[in-house]
């Protein structure tokens, strides 16, 4: 049989020299490699105190997102619903009433806005079916929680911080600063 | 009371008490534990004594060596007071009548024997029990006697390697 | 051992009686940290950083893992034999720290217008003494295993001790060659003998080839740690046990290790001695810390060469293990003895 890489390396089946059968060599030999290694690097990264660098297409925990003046984009029209594979995405929606319109942009919007992040898969397909640009995938990925309810995650953990009241927030939730 | 009597009864009675309990526990293990308790109270007595080489000598090989064979066995073969098959009564009377004969002999010859009588053992002197004074004792006395059985022990020895070589 | 025993002297028992409980304590505290030691050592021959989160550098990691032992639940099977299931660790505890008595851990210090000695006890058999606590380490894990009544702790138990007896046949004889070049069983004259002249290593490589190799073999260290041996016994003679009492077994092999380092200190590396250095020009007191200090030094190295070798070699299978044991070492140790009988002889002008 031909051998498919050139790595193939064939058994050396010959009985042990006496050299070899004393095993202390090769002990010796295994030692130094393990000695070696605690000089070398560690790829260890501290995680709350450090952390990975992230790509700029990694794909994180939901935000919802608001415009310039602050009001939710989102309309509750369930397109990221259906597009979600894992069906992690529920939804309610509400009309806009007289006086709301500095807190939503359209007429109607999500009363109830939630993302089971134990389902979610975090594929971004609903951030690509939003035709209002309303949901995106953040750079930060889902904390620990202690109760699996915990996990789901409704509006006042998914919305970014007002762009006016809390800039700070907001450009932090955008990932501006960092 | 010296501290010296003292551990003399304490050490007495955990030798006797353990003695017995080998005989009396139903439970093989346990009969194994108090051999070796029993041991350690003997090895005390040497210490007591100033033989210090055979007290340790004795912890080695007796309590360290022999009983962990004993226990070893006793454990593979899974014997508990369960298992322990019921004796009829002529067994047991016979039993006790060969332990009492046996105890009536050693008794009247310790009574007996001229040299013990009315002596009291050496206590915290005399240094025959210390390992300088016996190796003396073994090298020039007792030259002979030693070196057959050493020569008896290495062949065991030697035995064991070679059967083990065998395969 | 017995003039001390018998000879009541308020003073000298209380001045031992402190030192026994500062040796003791002392042997723990390194026993804990040794456990730490340990992760620390793995994590750093295999590319990682360890424990590094209870205080600073981790170093507080042994009490929070001591704590967490102690929290857990105290569990006794039904089935087991309870008086020996406790008796188990116990034993397997007090074996292991008996043989402190032994080791001079210095030479003298001079205190409150006293000489104290840096010994519990200077008996004039102190090396066999120490191998008699070795022999008696062996119960505690066979009456633990037995106790449990489970196959897999009864399976590691007889593996445990006859591994045990096997090799201290070759340690044995490996130190009989010893004890012929010094004439002497205590360990005190031993280390003074060295300080007078060369290390012991010099004049016993391969004796110190045999008894390293057994000590590995006496502690169940790695290459030799078949009686706990997880991916055949799941967890071995202590599989039954938990909390504390699963602590003193783990922590019985911890000592046993620092234990068998400072007998390999003492015997063949020169105890308290510091290489190249002249003792008597130094003030007593300084003398002795200079000579703590070396001897830890010492046992801190064979610590780690301990931990070393059990991230870098595995496990040997048994047939293997008892291979070793009774067809090369003693045979190896045997020749060792002859070898160093035939020097003393020669050297000494037949």
């Amino acid at each position: 049989m031909q051998a498919l890489t050139q790595r193939a390396k064939a058994v050396d089946r010959k009985p042990m020299t006496w050299w070899e059968k004393l095993y202390l060599p090769s002990i010796l030999k295994g030692m130094a490699i393990t000695f070696g290694h605690s000089f070398k690097k560690r790829p260890t990264i501290n995680y709350p105190e450090e952390t990975r660098p992230f790509s700029p297409v990694f794909r994180g925990l939901h935000v919802l997102n608001r415009d310039e003046e602050g009001r939710e984009r989102c309309t509750a029209c369930g397109l990221c619903a259906v597009a979600c594979p894992a069906e992690a995405i529920t939804m309610e929606a509400a009309e806009r009433i007289e006086g709301e319109e500095n807190l939503y942009r359209e007429e109607k919007y999500a009363a109830k806005y939630e993302i089971n992040m134990l389902r979610c898969i975090f594929c971004g397909l609903c951030e690509e079916a939003c035709p209002k640009d309303a949901i995106y995938l953040s750079e930060t990925f889902a904390p620990s929680n202690y109760t699996r309810k915990g996990f789901i995650y409704g509006k006042d953990e998914l919305l970014i911080p007002h762009p006016i009241q809390d800039p700070e927030g907001y450009a932090k939730a955008k990932g501006l600063n960092n | 009371m010296s501290i010296t009597e003292i551990l003399f009864w304490f050490l007495s009675a955990l030798a006797l008490v353990g003695a017995l309990m080998v005989v009396l526990s139903r439970n093989p293990v346990h009969s194994v534990l108090w051999l070796v308790a029993t041991f350690f109270a003997i090895s005390g007595h040497y210490i007591l004594m100033n033989a210090q080489f055979l007290a340790i000598v004795n912890i080695i090989v007796y309590a360290g060596a022999i009983m962990v064979l004993f226990l070893f066995v006793i454990m593979l073969m899974n014997l508990n007071s369960e298992a322990e098959p019921r004796k009829s009564w002529m067994m047991q009377l016979a039993g006790v009548l060969a332990g009492g004969c046996f105890m009536m002999v050693l008794v009247s010859l310790v009574r007996q024997t001229a040299e013990l009588g009315g002596k009291t053992a050496l206590v915290k002197e005399g240094n025959i029990g210390l390992i300088k004074q016996l190796g003396m004792k073994l090298f020039s006395e007792y030259t002979v006697p030693f070196e057959i059985s050493s020569v008896l022990f290495l062949s065991a020895m030697v035995g064991a390697v070679v059967i083990g070589k065998k395969d | 051992m017995n003039t001390i025993l018998l000879a009541f002297d308020l003073a000298l028992f209380l001045e031992k009686l402190i030192l026994i409980a500062v040796i003791i304590f002392a042997s723990l505290g390194i026993a804990l940290y040794t456990t730490f030691a340990e992760r620390k050592v793995a994590a750093l021959l295999q590319d990682r950083s360890g424990p590094n989160r209870v205080g600073p550098f981790g170093l507080f990691q042994p009490f929070a893992d001591g704590l967490k032992l102690l929290m857990k639940e105290e569990i006794i099977p039904n089935t087991s034999n309870k008086f020996l299931f406790i008796l188990g660790p116990f034993m397997a505890m007090t074996a292991a720290l008996m043989t402190c008595a032994v080791i001079p851990w210095g030479n003298q210090v001079e205190m409150f217008g006293r000489t104290i000695q840096l010994q519990i006890a200077d008996i004039n058999i102190g090396v066999l003494y120490v191998f008699g606590v070795v022999s008696l380490g062996v119960y505690g894990m066979l009456i633990g295993g037995w106790a449990s009544n489970n196959k897999f702790s009864l399976m590691a138990a007889l593996r445990g001790a006859s591994q045990a007896i096997s090799y201290e046949l070759a340690m044995g004889l490996s130190l009989i060659a010893l004890l012929m070049l010094t004439g002497s069983l205590s360990m005190k004259t031993i280390v003074e003998q060295q300080m007078d002249s060369y290390w012991n290593i010099l004049y016993q490589p391969l004796g110190f080839l045999i008894f390293i190799i057994c000590v590995f073999a006496e502690c169940n260290r790695t290459p030799f740690d078949l009686p706990e041996a997880e991916n055949e016994l799941n967890f071995g003679y202590h599989q039954e046990y938990s909390s504390m009492k699963l602590g003193f077994y783990l922590f019985a092999e911890y000592i046993h290790m620092f234990i068998g380092s400072a007998v390999m200190s003492t015997l063949y590396f020169g105890g308290y001695d510091v290489p190249f250095l002249d003792e008597s020009t130094l003030s007593s007191n300084v003398a002795a810390l200079v000579g703590i200090a070396s001897l830890m030094a010492k046992i801190v190295f064979f610590l780690f060469l301990f931990m070393w070798v059990r991230w870098t070699i595995p496990r040997f299978r048994y047939d293997q293990l008892m291979n070793l044991g009774w067809k090369s070492l003693i045979p190896l140790a045997l020749f060792n003895m002859l070898l160093t009988g035939a020097l003393i002889l020669a050297k000494s002008g037949l």
